[in-house]
């Protein structure tokens, strides 16, 4: 019988390809779109319907990371680590896409337009923020930058967090009034912020009431 | 009647057999379009073809020689949150409409009111054929070949008197027709108002027709307001009632966010939205880099400006 292949040999030769091909999926579709090939298209307002939907990918894939964590501790699920990487930095990408259409197709690289828009419009100053934030996660994310840094890399990449939030909130921002659909990401990124809060809240008293009962009996 | 010269040279203006043979090389596009279409894809709503054919003359004068929006894009991007808030929504969902019969209520300051068919007050009334932009307050804007009458044409008609100072218009409100009032995204009905000398100003339309034919529901069947120098919003659609008042009427997006839309809401490049810049806007059906200046009052500034003489744009956003 012959041995079954190790995690690293799934995760290399199955998973990875899979979840790589699966997360480019959007882009393939949307640039389909864009040319009106595989029956896509971007409909009536082709820019504003790009811009929107790497957007919303960008979202969705830092949502999607932020549930790494949850369910390497809740499923027991520990080598998913393998793919957190990967799905952050298409995060990054897609939230680049969003940047980038916004510059080139939507303002036509009227660079006076978008420095108005970054610093006079609240919206898009915290979208912007974000995006800044992304990027020295994206840098710092190879194997020797992790190593380099040590214990600040950890401390650095709760960055995400920061992003996540601001991009939320760039998100309800924007919409004109149907705010339902921000609200539903909102409250799914309040659930896995909740959830990192209670996790360390509880490993914060468990370490304290141990202590305290070895060291001093009588305080709490 | 006021008249525009200036606005569109005589050398600017595309022939009339050349501008009707383009017409029927558009409607030979839509038709072939339909055809091409799969069925289910359009089973909600009526393709242009079986929509009835409306009789109107082209008023060439007080129409912009633009090339006009693709029909299909009039009538699968709008903002019509009574039958959902995506811009496809309205196509998908206005099936549920029903425009005939229907009723139209003229109630207020006027020596005559009452509810009528909306037959007989359209009876006898000349249609005419305005090509027109059409402005956003998103940022987008179309051309559109409207099919309708004179706002005021129609206001003279129940003699206002003299207390009527304002013009208070009013959506239908039925939730088992229009489902997204269902939700409360917007205060339902949907309301509107205009000025007097507004609502009787000659560039004021009622509409009920697009692209020749009588007006698809999505596009706010059958009776609309089109103003054609304020945003988009203004332009209240599927209309049961015009009121005349005293006082100036409050309007739905005034009411859902004062800070961001006005009751003037003209269209105004140097005023922007809290939001974002007006300065500019992405014409739709123009593809990748279709963005263009904004005009000030949409380009109908000779017509219009002399209305808010003295007033503070700013204010009165």
């Amino acid at each position: 019988m012959p041995p079954w292949p190790s995690v690293e040999q799934r995760y290399r030769l199955l998973y990875k390809p899979v979840v790589f091909a699966a997360s480019l999926a959007p882009a393939v579709l949307l640039a389909a779109g864009a040319f009106n090939l595989l029956g896509q298209s971007l409909g009536p307002d082709p820019v504003a319907r790009l811009l929107h939907a790497c957007g919303k990918t960008a979202l969705n894939f830092l949502l999607i990371t932020l549930l790494v964590t949850p369910a390497r501790q809740l499923a027991g699920l520990t080598h998913l680590i393998r793919l957190r990487r990967m799905l952050g930095l298409f995060a990054l990408f897609y939230a680049a896409t969003h940047f980038l259409v916004y510059l080139i197709l939507d303002q036509q690289l009227d660079l006076h337009a978008v420095l108005e828009d970054i610093t006079k419009r609240p919206y898009i100053t915290i979208g912007f923020t974000a995006l800044l934030m992304l990027v020295p996660l994206g840098i710092t994310s190879t194997q020797g930058m992790m190593r380099r840094l040590g214990r600040r890399w950890a401390q650095l990449h709760r960055l995400i967090y920061l992003a996540a939030i601001l991009g939320v909130w760039h998100y309800y921002w924007q919409v004109k009034r149907d705010v339902r659909e921000p609200l539903l990401y909102a409250g799914m990124l309040a659930v896995l912020l909740g959830y990192r809060i209670l996790t360390r809240w509880r490993a914060r008293r468990r370490l304290t009431s141990r202590s305290g009962s070895a060291t001093a009996p009588g305080r709490i | 009647m006021m008249r525009m010269p200036g606005r569109i040279a005589p050398s600017e203006i595309t022939p009339r057999e050349l501008f009707m043979s383009r017409r029927a090389l558009l409607a030979g596009a839509l038709a072939g379009g339909a055809a091409a279409t799969l069925p289910e894809a359009r089973a909600d709503t009526a393709p242009a073809a079986q929509l009835e054919p409306l009789h109107y003359t082209l008023n060439r004068q007080d129409s912009v020689s633009l090339q006009p929006t693709p029909y299909e894009d009039i009538t699968g991007y709008n903002n019509f949150y009574e039958f959902g808030t995506d811009k496809s929504d309205p196509q998908a969902n206005a099936s549920t409409l029903r425009p005939r019969p229907w009723s139209l209520t003229i109630a207020g300051e006027a020596e005559i009111t009452g509810t009528y068919d909306l037959q007989d007050i359209l009876k006898g009334q000349p249609l005419e054929e305005r090509i027109y932009r059409f402005r956003c307050v998103e940022a987008w804007s179309m051309v559109i070949p409207w099919v309708g009458f004179e706002l005021g044409a129609l206001l003279r008609r129940f003699k206002p008197t003299s207390r009527a100072k304002y013009v208070e218009f009013t959506t239908l409100y039925d939730p088992a027709q229009m489902p997204g009032e269902r939700y409360s995204i917007l205060p339902w009905p949907y309301v509107e108002g205009l000025r007097m000398d507004e609502a009787m100003h000659p560039l004021t339309l009622l509409v009920v027709g697009l692209y020749g034919r009588v007006l698809p529901n999505q596009d706010g069947a059958p009776l609309r307001l089109i103003v054609p120098w304020k945003y988009g919003f203004k332009g209240i659609k599927s209309i049961v009632q015009i009121r005349f008042t005293e006082r100036q009427p409050r309007n739905t997006w005034n009411i859902a966010a004062p800070d961001e839309y006005g009751f003037y809401a003209n269209v105004n490049p140097s005023v922007p939205h809290p939001r974002w810049s007006q300065a500019t806007e992405r014409v739709i059906g123009g593809g990748w880099f279709a963005r263009q200046p904004t005009l000030m009052f949409n380009g109908y500034a000779s017509e219009v400006a002399d209305l808010y003489r003295g007033m503070d744009l700013r204010r009165d956003f």
